[in-house]
């Protein structure tokens, strides 16, 4: 699967001139790294830019609800091991950004994408890519997102006739049912916690019924596919049934999942799982997710979870009480203005932990935990939060303008 | 109601729980239990009988397709129909309020046949979706204080003789007719658009309907510190919206 040669023409060449113009006028006025601007400028004067520029390379799409900017970052580590990737690292995963972040690697072999869920169809159109990765869907911003099942159908539709590979996670029923219009599917025992958006039957509506590991639709006969890959422990098991060790600087249950399928993306590029797991290894953070930093000497990792499912991976990662948990909660544009998900979110599990609560949305979270029948403590900043932590090393967890508060106060 | 239990059925969590709406029966199972009273909650899924002996029935909102498969089901059921004929407290929101009465929209655009519970119609606004955050004058007759909720629908429901106005909006949209008027409901039945879940904002609506259950006229005092914290936030932000 190598990518072509064949050089831009020069009105691209254009667009990708000035698209980088743009970038540095945006990062010399202080906004942010430039990537969507410059982007926006290339398009407007190359709208075929983003399949021109992708021509040159084998790409693969990854989309989903979580976990999709992490598994991009494992994707192009391990099929570095085959030659040079780009890859939109920083998660600017609209077309704008993406067309920005492959304008930069003109010499690479593959381009390895992070989609956002609502333009992965077009995308698809557009790049023509080699093989897509498909991890999760569930609910997310519902004041202003499509309903989950119709992204699931939107998908579908727009997957149906491309000559694309997909990777997808067998383990979710909406992925399943987004998938299998194609022609093409390795499915990934991938496991996915969260269950509470796929209780009722994606094709016929029946209720699911859930008995284990597996899953079914008593009506309609719509049920889980065999997998040929498998996260079983701390192993990936290949389609041969050989298993390999999972070694990950980051942490939790859906980070082996998402290793899990990285390695099979690889692995339908050549590059062996046990070369893709070794190079996985050194993915430490990813856009300062999971970064262990230090503030106000103390020692403060930060977890991103911007949704139910999110949260809900998150708290099996974090460590045992009596390990202090702060959590920070926004309802800004980016995060969505509904806070109704907190009450999707089984809090009960931080029973033990010493909890302190901040954020624009800390009261909405206080009746949460009060309902739950937690102790916690609501702060004003991050500051009087870890002042009042008890000693060891604090778990941060926070949805996503709150994240990015987080981050520029501890200065990461 | 049995002496000192409380019966509290959540109806079909598996169709009708998109905007948090577990919440509502958390917030009721917590200030039943705060005053003392042992709660019994039911989740109900779409493929189990509803028991006809609930004292509370709570039904959430949710997509269309789901509402129109969750409105079929309860039809087919009966359950909830029957323990309202035995005097039964009914809260429903947003898809779930539309359910309850005579009729909606469904995903295929057209028009499905409700529970009846409520006397009101519901149908598709023309303009643009309702979202947003929303205070309102509870009816008076309630004795309760302001509603503050978030609204997010596209639908809009026409109150007959029988249902009575919830709440006049005071900011946000409501029932969408133009009246100012947000929600409905009779003597048991109660319909709301605001979800968030509204409980977590308004726990005297929870308290209400456990008042009516065990049909008494005032409960044991409960905790409302930061339940009151967060009703003056959101209030002031409905008032200034940004």
């Amino acid at each position: 699967m190598a990518g072509n040669t064949e050089p831009l023409s020069p009105r691209a060449k254009l667009a990708v001139t000035a698209g980088k113009a743009a970038a540095a006028v945006s990062r010399a006025a202080g906004r942010g790294s430039g990537s969507v601007i410059g982007g926006r400028v290339a398009l407007k004067l190359d709208p075929d830019l983003l399949a021109r520029l992708a021509g040159h390379l084998d790409v693969v799409l990854v989309s989903a609800t979580n976990g999709k900017t992490t598994t991009t970052r494992l994707i192009a580590e391990a099929l570095r091991a085959s030659g040079p990737v780009v890859s939109n690292a920083l998660g600017a995963n609209m077309p704008a950004g993406i067309t920005s972040a492959l304008a930069g690697g003109s010499d690479a072999k593959y381009g390895v994408i992070e989609v956002d869920e609502k333009y992965l169809a077009g995308v698809a159109r557009d790049v023509t890519p080699k093989a897509i990765a498909l991890l999760n869907l569930s609910r997310d911003q519902l004041d202003r997102a499509a309903e989950t099942r119709m992204l699931a159908e939107k998908w579908r539709e727009g997957l149906a006739g491309s000559k694309a590979l997909i990777i997808a996670n067998a383990d979710d029923p909406l992925i399943v049912w987004a998938a299998s219009s194609s022609a093409n599917v390795v499915w990934v025992a991938a496991g996915q916690e969260w269950k509470d958006d796929a209780w009722s039957c994606p094709s016929c509506g029946g209720v699911m019924q859930r008995p284990g590991e597996d899953w079914f639709c008593a009506e309609c006969g719509f049920r889980r596919p065999t997998p040929s890959w498998a996260l079983s422990g701390d192993h990936v098991l290949d389609p041969h049934g050989s298993a390999w060790p999972i070694k990950l600087q980051l942490p939790g249950r859906a980070n082996k999942a998402n290793a899990t399928t990285s390695a099979a993306v690889a692995a339908a590029f050549g590059v062996p799982p046990q070369v893709a797991l070794e190079r996985m290894f050194s993915v430490q953070a990813v856009a300062g997710r999971y970064d262990v930093v230090t503030f106000m000497e103390r020692e403060l990792r930060l977890l991103l979870a911007k949704n139910p499912a999110g949260w809900l991976e998150t708290f099996s990662l974090i460590d045992p009480p009596p390990t202090p948990v702060i959590m920070s909660v926004n309802a800004r544009g980016a995060d969505g203005t509904d806070t109704s998900w907190l009450w999707d979110v089984d809090y009960t599990r931080l029973a033990g932990h010493p909890i302190f609560v901040l954020g624009d949305r800390k009261l909405d979270l206080a009746v949460r935990l009060e309902v739950a029948g937690l102790d916690f403590q609501v702060c004003e900043s991050l500051d009087e939060a870890v002042q009042l932590a008890p000693p060891g090393r604090i778990e941060v967890i926070a949805n996503y303008t709150a994240f990015q508060d987080l981050r520029r106060r501890v200065g990461n | 109601m049995s002496d000192n239990s409380l019966r509290l059925v959540w109806i079909y969590p598996d169709l009708l729980s998109t905007y948090g709406d577990q919440g509502n029966a958390l917030v009721v199972e917590r200030r039943a239990r705060q005053r003392g009273l042992d709660v019994q909650r039911v989740d109900v899924r779409s493929d189990q009988q509803i028991p006809t002996s609930g004292d509370i029935y709570l039904i959430g909102g949710g997509e269309d397709r789901p509402q129109r498969l969750a409105s079929e089901r309860l039809i087919r059921d009966g359950g909830l129909s029957r323990a309202v004929s035995n005097g039964a407290i009914v809260f429903s929101v947003c898809a779930g309020y539309q359910i309850l009465g005579h009729e909606f929209i469904n995903d295929l655009g057209e028009r499905q046949q409700g529970l009846g519970l409520l006397d009101v119609v519901s149908t598709r606004g023309e303009g643009e979706r309702c979202v947003g955050d929303v205070l309102a004058d509870i009816d008076p007759q309630l004795g309760l204080p302001p509603l503050t909720g978030f609204e997010n629908h596209q639908g809009v429901t026409h109150l007959g003789k029988t249902a009575r106005p919830f709440a006049k909006v005071r900011f946000g949209k409501g029932n969408g007719v133009g009246d100012g008027y947000e929600g409905a409901y009779n003597d048991t039945v109660f319909g709301t658009y605001m979800h968030g879940p509204v409980m977590a904002r308004n726990p005297h609506i929870a308290d209400l309907l456990i008042k009516l259950a065990l049909d008494v006229n005032a409960l044991p005092p409960a905790d409302d510190r930061w339940y009151e914290a967060l009703r003056q936030e959101r209030i002031a932000a409905a008032t200034q919206p940004a």
